[in-house]
């Protein structure tokens, strides 16, 4: 099964489009992380995600929120940012353990600011500017985030 | 009728007396700014924490101020949300557990109508209707204000605040926080010309806003600049920064105006103190006929005395409290009704 899949984003349009296309393959359930520096575009990814799920809102950062959550066709979606945290122990405070579950879909971004408190990802997203483009790659950590990128490649 | 007010939404404990007949008695503020500056943002932790140490000491502190008791007071106002669900409920509790103890009623506000009504806390205030821009770290929104719980949304961000913008800027030009002071300050330097950035939205016919392509932008510039990143370098990119945030901001404004045929804007929110919006919007609004309205730079961010206000206006119409209670950490301004 597949473990890894990269692509090249030339712009913001491109991010979004793929962000469509990664939204058919995610399961409920399934836990992924954004790593990424400010501006790279993981909101927008994000977006891209949630309007393919039928969402015709607004997607706003969830930097001063902590996170946004949604309920779109077929799962529970919580978009994360950790930004703002400074001590992992914040995790459990804020509570957020209960968000994670086989009804949702978790979209993490800043992961790193909840250390090894925050459940394992099924799959890691880096996105990285190149230019005015983005080069994204995805890579599997359990056998459903392999499961899912397999399904990737086909769509 | 003499109200305590209780804010402790975010990183500011505030604490104020309004008395219905007299004013704004006292009010006082402590701000966590310090502590949350080397992480480059608000702890959630961290704030509830430092409100449960600030709240009594404060509330005793702008009691002596306004030479009044416990006593004297009729009601208590305290910022029900939206906000950090934990310090929330530091402020929610206190509130509750005074109000219980002394036989008051309580009345939980809306943070952001409290913001809304902050400028009628100043002399000459506006009479209703007028539009409202709020902007701060965590909102963008354009509002008709026709009443006291009488908001109708005119326009939103479609992703991060204008505040979350100056703040994530300051953060990739390497200055400290609260990102729009430093910005501000670094702006000053700058050369007007020496780079561009968009302005996202300004003719899209709406009046919604989006700030997540202009932080991109600078990061595609800071980038571009590579090594030869100086502080004149710097200072230009804050400067542009700068310049697109507040065109975008007062033509925006601007339009509700002319859409909602009203003559009359109020501006409130943190960065509602930046002085180059200021300069604009007095501008713009001279050259039309119409007026806008500040608070004080101090009243911008967070206050006691914006939660006491908001309280005394609702608590003017009959209001019962059982003291059971509950924060609202998301809670839409549009949702709230007049007393």
């Amino acid at each position: 099964m597949a473990q890894d899949f990269t692509l090249t984003l030339p712009d913001e349009a491109a991010t979004l489009a793929f962000g469509e296309k990664l939204a058919r393959v995610l399961e409920p359930g399934l836990n992924l992380y954004l790593h990424g520096d400010l501006g790279a575009g993981k909101t927008t990814l994000v977006r891209g995600i949630l309007r393919a799920l039928g969402h015709a809102g607004k997607v706003k950062s969830p930097t001063y929120t902590l996170v946004e959550p949604y309920t779109v066709s077929r799962l529970n979606l919580y978009h994360f940012d950790l930004y703002r945290f400074i001590d992992p122990e914040e995790w459990d405070a804020a509570g957020f353990r209960d968000y994670f579950n086989p009804q949702s879909l978790c979209l993490v971004e800043w992961p790193e600011k909840a250390q090894e408190l925050l459940p394992a990802p099924d799959i890691d997203v880096r996105i990285q500017p190149m230019g005015q483009g983005r080069h994204i790659r995805l890579i599997a950590n359990t056998d459903s985030g392999k499961q899912c990128l397999e399904n990737l490649n086909s769509v | 009728m003499l109200i305590l007010g209780i804010e402790s939404s975010c990183d500011e404990t505030g604490l104020a007396l309004y008395d219905t007949k007299q004013g704004l008695l006292s009010h006082a503020l402590h701000s966590q700014i310090e502590m949350h500056a080397e992480y480059g943002g608000v702890v959630p932790e961290l704030a509830s924490r430092d409100h449960i140490r600030r709240a009594l000491p404060l509330t005793r502190h702008v009691l002596n101020q306004a030479g009044k008791t416990l006593q004297d007071i009729d009601g208590i106002a305290y910022t029900q949300g939206p906000g950090l669900s934990g310090a929330l409920l530091v402020g929610t509790s206190i509130a509750e557990a005074l109000a219980f103890s002394l036989n008051l009623p309580t009345i939980g506000v809306h943070h952001l109508e409290g913001h809304l009504l902050a400028p009628l806390l100043e002399a000459n205030p506006p009479a209703f209707p007028f539009v409202a821009l709020l902007v701060s770290g965590g909102h963008t929104q354009l509002m008709r204000v026709s009443a006291i719980g009488d908001y109708e949304l005119l326009g939103d961000t479609l992703d991060d605040a204008a505040g979350e913008a100056f703040d994530k800027t300051a953060k990739l030009l390497g200055l400290s926080y609260p990102g729009g002071p430093a910005i501000s300050r670094l702006a000053s330097q700058g050369t007007a010309g020496a780079c561009q950035l968009p302005r996202p939205m300004l003719n899209n016919g709406d009046l919604n806003f989006s700030f997540s392509g202009l932080k991109t932008a600078v990061l595609t510039l800071v980038n571009q600049y590579g090594n030869q990143l100086d502080e004149q370098a710097k200072a230009d990119i804050a400067y542009e920064f700068q310049e697109a945030v507040t065109e975008v901001l007062t033509k925006k404004c601007m339009a509700a105006l002319r859409n909602t045929g009203l003559d009359q804007l109020i501006v409130s929110g943190g960065v509602g103190a930046n002085a180059r919006l200021r300069e604009r919007l007095d501008a713009a609004t001279k050259r039309r006929h119409c007026h806008v309205h500040y608070p004080r730079l101090e009243f911008c961010t967070d206050n006691g005395a914006m939660i006491a206000f908001a309280g005394a206006m609702r608590m003017q119409h009959a209001h019962i409290s059982d003291h059971g209670f509950t924060v609202r950490p998301r809670w839409d301004l549009a949702e709230l009704q007049t007393p």
